[in-house]
């Protein structure tokens, strides 16, 4: 699984966070989206998916590594 | 175990497609077909009245999915054809087409449209900002437009004439009110909201009943107040709020009372349910009967209606969150900001507008508001409502 996040796209919610801390984070300063691991291990991909599919901004993208 | 075949989900906007992006991420290997209204492959709209109306996007970055992702999904676009009835017997919905659509369930998830002024319709250079078509409208109309007034104190009315200004535009803002958004984020914050619009030049007209518009050879040039002024305009946005799509559920034989009426688990009737705006469900935790149109509702509450029509027996217990961005403050809001409410600034400081804040009723949290400050609003979030965005 390969994640991609869209910083432009991004409103800050921390939806992501809420369901899939370990792949990401917010910056401090204006809460927009870090992508902690954009190859996560198999056991978090369903949180993941979960995480992309809730973002309120549509701002995370998975595909499969090339 | 779940004897269900295929589902049929009446609408294909935020809440209609992330109930198909979780019905498959759960393991749903069946028939999935989404109807929509509207022509266009599903879109965002919280961007509408922001970064399209400014021209930062082009109108194709609001879409949700790209193509790829959506023919993943394994599902049939049944798009540009309203829905008509739903039969309930045969869980079969009729379409403006003629085409019949049956499926072992039926989640309808037809939205909200704009609330209008009664005498608006026909009227040039007025507008409602609702679909991509709209914001595209609004747009063009700005670009020759002199003096906008908006009509409408809430969000969408507030971003509007924030969006608006930042064109460039002449902007009064028209409500009910004594501060924009004064009924969703308390007198602190709406003050503080207040002050930032009539820094970057927004006439403000609060505590003003808008009772109706003026035209001239049918095109708009102001709006009348219910003290007898008129605010002169060469181009209206109306932003009353919104009422929820069920005209074609009326004969249905659900329950329709300002949206469709659920149980905790957002079942309408034996294998119908609904999802997003038009729903309305029995908060079991708050005890409350509610409808939000929040954007993050429409995700989350599609996740626990999957599991639902899957055959599992789940309330829906979210904390209600919404965001607005106007001018340089990005507001995030969790659970409620009630007027009455102590509040207490636990993390910034307001008059650097970059804080948290924890809105307690007889010391218990009700709400978080983070003003400027995201991340650290999130985390306050989590600590006084709790870790999980829906808790089960």
């Amino acid at each position: 699984m390969q994640v991609r996040v869209d910083e432009d796209k991004c409103c800050g919610a921390g939806s992501c966070v809420l369901a899939a801390p370990e792949v990401f984070d917010q910056r401090d300063e204006d809460g927009v989206v870090v992508l902690l691991d954009p190859e996560p291990a198999e056991h978090l991909h369903a949180a993941v998916r979960e995480a992309a599919e809730v973002c309120p901004a549509a701002a995370i993208a998975l595909g499969t590594r090339a | 175990m779940s004897t269900v075949s295929d589902v049929l989900v009446v609408g294909a906007s935020a809440a209609g497609l992330a109930t198909a992006e979780a019905l498959r991420r759960k393991g749903f290997t069946g028939g999935l077909t989404l109807l929509g209204d509207e022509a266009e492959p599903p879109y965002d709209r919280p961007p509408l009245s922001k970064q399209v109306l400014s021209g930062a996007w082009e109108p194709e970055r609001a879409r949700l999915r790209d193509r790829d992702a959506l023919d993943a999904l394994g599902a049939t676009f049944a798009l540009g054809d309203p829905a008509v009835s739903l039969d309930l017997t045969t869980r079969g919905v009729r379409t403006a087409s003629g085409a019949v659509l049956r499926a072992d369930a039926v989640v309808v998830a037809t939205g909200v449209r704009p609330r209008v002024l009664p005498d608006q319709a026909g009227l040039g250079g007025v507008h409602v900002l609702r679909t991509l078509a709209d914001a595209v409208a609004l747009r063009s109309d700005l670009r020759n437009a002199g003096r906008l007034v908006v009509v409408g104190d809430g969000v969408l009315g507030a971003e509007v004439a924030a969006t608006a200004r930042g064109l460039g535009v002449d902007v009064t803002l028209a409500g009910p009110q004594p501060a924009p958004l004064a009924a969703q984020l308390g007198p602190l914050a709406a003050g503080l909201l207040a002050d930032l619009h009539a820094e970057h030049g927004v006439r403000l007209r609060l505590n003003a009943a808008v009772v109706g518009l003026v035209g001239r050879d049918g095109r708009v040039t102001g709006v009348r107040l219910a003290d007898g002024d008129v605010l002169p305009a060469d181009v209206v946005v109306v932003a009353l709020g919104a009422v929820p799509n069920t005209e074609w559920l009326l004969d249905s034989g659900l329950v329709i009372d300002n949206g469709v009426v659920c149980d905790a688990g957002c079942r309408a009737a034996a294998g119908v349910y609904a999802v997003g705006d038009v729903a309305r469900w029995h908060h079991e935790r708050l005890g409350a009967s509610l409808r939000l149109e929040n954007r993050t509702n429409a995700t989350e509450q599609a996740g626990v209606v999957a599991d639902n029509v899957l055959g599992a027996d789940r309330a829906y217990l979210p904390v209600p969150y919404f965001w607005t961005d106007q001018f340089d403050a990005k507001l995030q809001v969790f659970g409620v900001l009630p007027a009455d409410a102590e509040v207490s600034v636990e993390d910034g400081d307001v008059t650097a507008r970059r804080f948290v804040a924890v809105y307690r009723r007889a010391g218990e949290p009700v709400g978080v508001l983070g003003w400027n400050m995201p991340k650290q609003a999130r985390q306050l979030r989590q600590r006084a409502l709790g870790q999980a965005a829906v808790p089960r």
